[in-house]
């Protein structure tokens, strides 16, 4: 009985000890989540992410096919600027270089810098759209009361599946002044890649 | 078997309670499964009440549409309040208690493996919940963006945010403690003849109940973390312009969130897998497929959880996978479900209060299945998401599903637990006043939801208010019940009918072996038990 009895002691610290590596691992797991899904977003656009064309990369267009290319902008509640697109919607030729512009206003009594974070809906659409040259690739920075026109140009790859026929760009404006140094630079170094 | 401790001699040899005297040594200190689960019981039916408590402001409210009584925002810090003590609180260290004290029972078991530790999950708790509670006394107030904690809206609300992270790092300790004592107990503390396959089924889903809980308290821990990172130390996991994603926030919270919710239920599978056989008098149809079943769920639990973001965009693919694997979960329940019935098929049925709120298990439980499988369709859940279609949803299997499983199971070993036997006539009051109340309201929360009343809002149009006013009035009655009930368990404590050491006579088990009340220490000599004591001991 006293045999049995320590090795019941023996067994549960194994328990206890694989047990508590198991929790540590899934706390590793938990954090884990944040590259995977940034990765997975890139690979497959899943969360509007767009994809990576350079204007060189232009092929061959798929003349005779057009989509409409929707264009939306918002600014967070902290930033006190106006933003709209200037025109709300494109009919494009997938493979074509288009251009087109949002206006941008401040309409405070400071200097306030802003950063542009895209999307592109239908997800599955977001890899095969891409900005060449995008007033989001930097921060963006207005004076007191100042308007500014951002342009964006941007490509539909012709590999675009057939079935979607309507696109929608969206933009929402952030507030950089209401951010901390260590949230711009990893904010900068997220947005270059988008 | 020639040294098989009979029912007789395992009695005997501990009469000599050694309960330790004085409230710090016998409460404070115990290291007695019996004492914690009594710890754990009592706690969780405070934190019952607490949160009863605060679903009657939140009834109260809506009873009529327009603002009548209490603020918005401290609207949405009831909503929010009420279903982090419910979750937390009350639901799973309920189920922790009848772990404490049925599992060593079950299985011949001298008490939980580790029993210093067991001592410090239960008095976490305490702490916990007092940092929780705290918030609502603080400028600003308690956390009021509802109990997933969605970022940003989380983040907006002052410094509870600090308070509501510490404290379900503080739960998650105590269950994650929790979870790897009942694992080592189970694996390791069986009496030596006693095999998995003779266990019984609340020790089967226990079991699986605290893999889960290893597997997925910790991510819920990372993710609270994250918040807190996001807030004070200039992270940007959820923060749009900072490159992170709110979204994310949801898929980690949700792949917690799906298997917590299975957590909530699978002991209440055990407690009735244990009851319905002893009222129908027939050994439980299908014990392995029970098994088999209760693993599948756990499994299925992991790769379900998108279902409850159908609305935020996500490709076609992702929209349709989740949906079917979602309804792909109604198969190992409906096997559960059919084998219940199956078991009082033909039974020779008596109807003690434990059966009856086993049934009603049964059959609302069934319910709440049925608009979740509605609610797995994606398309028409783009309509049902966040209206209180869901609402009825997840109070018919909490409620009627989690809760009753925890009272039917108090009606059911209370004996064994006091030694007296419950008032029969106020136990059946105590049913039927519950169960037509509880349907008075949440029933009528179905066609709100249908109609598209959205939830967590503290007024709403006027076309909504007739069923509100039922639904009002099913909650204040529900309420005064579980006030009621508070007195049938404490007449019981007190005194009543001497219970024999069977207490039911079609029950089998070895906690139905050791007298009534259990004394203090039990199964202390390791060695064989009896295993036609046992509902699965020989063959199943
Ligand atoms: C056949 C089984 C089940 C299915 C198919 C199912 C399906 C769903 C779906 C699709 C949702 C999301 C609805 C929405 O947000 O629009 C949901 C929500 C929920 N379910 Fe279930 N469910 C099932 C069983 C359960 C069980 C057993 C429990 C708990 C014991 C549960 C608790 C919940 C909770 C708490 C929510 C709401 C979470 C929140 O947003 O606050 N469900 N369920
Ligand atoms: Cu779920």
């Amino acid at each position: 009985m006293q045999k049995d009895n320590s090795n019941r002691t023996k067994d549960n610290k194994k328990v206890l000890n694989i047990s508590l590596v198991v929790a540590v691992l899934m706390v590793g797991f938990g954090f884990a989540l944040v590259p995977l899904y940034d990765i997975i977003c890139d690979i497959t656009g899943l969360n509007g992410k767009t994809g990576v064309m350079a204007a060189s990369d232009v092929k061959e267009q798929d003349v005779g096919h057009t989509v409409t290319v929707q264009f939306d902008g918002t600014v967070n509640s902290n930033l006190p600027w106006s933003f709209r697109p200037k025109q709300f919607s494109m009919e494009v030729i997938p493979g074509k270089l288009y251009s087109t512009e949002y206006i941008a206003k401040n309409i405070s009594e400071e200097d306030v810098t802003g950063q542009a974070v895209p999307s592109v809906a239908p997800n599955e659409a977001s890899i095969y759209f891409s900005k060449t040259e995008c007033f989001c690739f930097t921060e963006q920075l207005l004076t007191s009361g100042e308007e500014k026109q951002m342009p964006v140009t941007f490509i539909v790859s012709s590999d675009l599946p057939k079935d979607i026929e309507v696109l929608t760009l969206s933009y929402t404006f952030f507030n950089k002044n209401r951010m901390t140094t260590a949230q711009q630079a990893e904010g900068n170094a997220k947005h270059e890649k988008i | 078997m020639s040294h098989d401790i009979t029912h007789d001699e395992a009695s005997h040899g501990h009469d000599h309670d050694h309960k330790p005297k004085g409230f710090v040594k016998r409460w404070l200190m115990t290291t007695n499964h019996k004492d914690i689960g009594t710890l754990y019981l009592i706690f969780a039916f405070a934190m019952f009440i607490l949160g009863g408590a605060m679903a009657m402001i939140i009834r109260l409210e809506l009873f009529q549409p327009g603002l009548q009584f209490v603020e918005p925002d401290f609207f949405n810090q009831m909503t929010t309040m009420h279903a982090l003590i419910m979750v937390f609180g009350a639901v799973m260290p309920a189920f922790v208690g009848l772990a404490n004290w049925m599992i060593p029972l079950m299985i011949g078991a001298p008490d939980m493996a580790l029993p210093r530790m067991n001592n410090w999950s239960f008095w976490i708790l305490p702490f916990a919940f007092t940092l929780l509670a705290s918030t609502l006394f603080m400028e600003g107030g308690a956390p009021a963006g509802g109990w997933t904690m969605y970022p940003p809206l989380v983040l907006q609300g002052g410094h509870n945010v600090a308070y509501l992270v510490f404290a379900v790092h503080l739960m998650g300790i105590s269950s994650i403690m929790g979870a790897i004592n009942v694992i080592a107990t189970i694996m390791n503390m069986r009496a030596p003849n006693v095999g998995y396959l003779n266990m019984p089924l609340f020790v089967w889903t226990w079991l699986i109940t605290a893999f889960l809980l290893i597997a997925v308290m910790p991510v819920l821990a990372g993710a609270v973390t994250m918040l807190l990172t996001d807030r004070y130390f200039d992270t940007s996991f959820f923060n749009a312009a900072g490159g992170g994603d709110p979204v994310l926030f949801q898929h980690i919270f949700w792949f917690f969130g799906h298997p917590e919710v299975y957590i909530m239920i699978l002991p209440a599978f055990g407690v009735v897998s244990e009851i319905i056989p002893t009222f129908a008098r027939k050994p439980l149809f299908g014990y392995v497929s029970m098994v088999y079943a209760t693993a599948a769920i756990a499994f299925l639990s992991f790769i379900v959880w998108a279902h409850h973001m159908f609305s935020v965009g996500m490709p076609l693919g992702g929209e349709l996978y989740f949906m079917y694997a979602t309804m792909m979960i109604a198969v190992p329940t409906g096997v559960k479900i059919f084998n219940w019935v199956a078991t009082m098929w033909r039974g020779s049925m008596t109807f003690e209060t434990p059966m009856l709120f086993s049934l009603a298990f049964v059959i609302l439980f069934t319910i709440g299945g049925f608009s979740g499988v509605m609610m797995a369709l994606a398309p028409v859940d783009l309509q049902y998401h966040d209206t209180y279609f869901i609402v009825a949803h997840f109070h018919y299997v909490l409620v009627t599903g989690a809760v009753f499983g925890i009272i039917a199971g108090v009606y059911y070993w209370i004996p064994k637990w006091s030694g007296h036997m419950y008032n029969e006539r106020l136990g059946k009051i105590h049913f039927w006043w519950s169960t037509i109340s509880v349907n008075v309201l949440f029933f009528p929360q179905h066609f709100l939801g249908l109609a598209g009343m959205p939830r967590r809002i503290p007024d709403y149009s006027t076309q909504f208010a007739e069923f509100n006013m039922w639904s009002s009035i099913g909650g204040f009655a529900f309420g005064l019940a579980q006030v009621f009930f508070i007195y049938v368990v404490w007449k019981t404590v007190r005194g009543g009918e001497k219970a024999t050491a069977q207490v039911w006579d079609g029950a089998k088990g070895l906690e139905w072996t050791v007298p009534s009340p259990a004394p203090h220490h039990t199964f202390e000599e390791f060695g064989p038990v009896d295993l036609d004591k046992m509902a699965h001991g020989k063959d199943h």
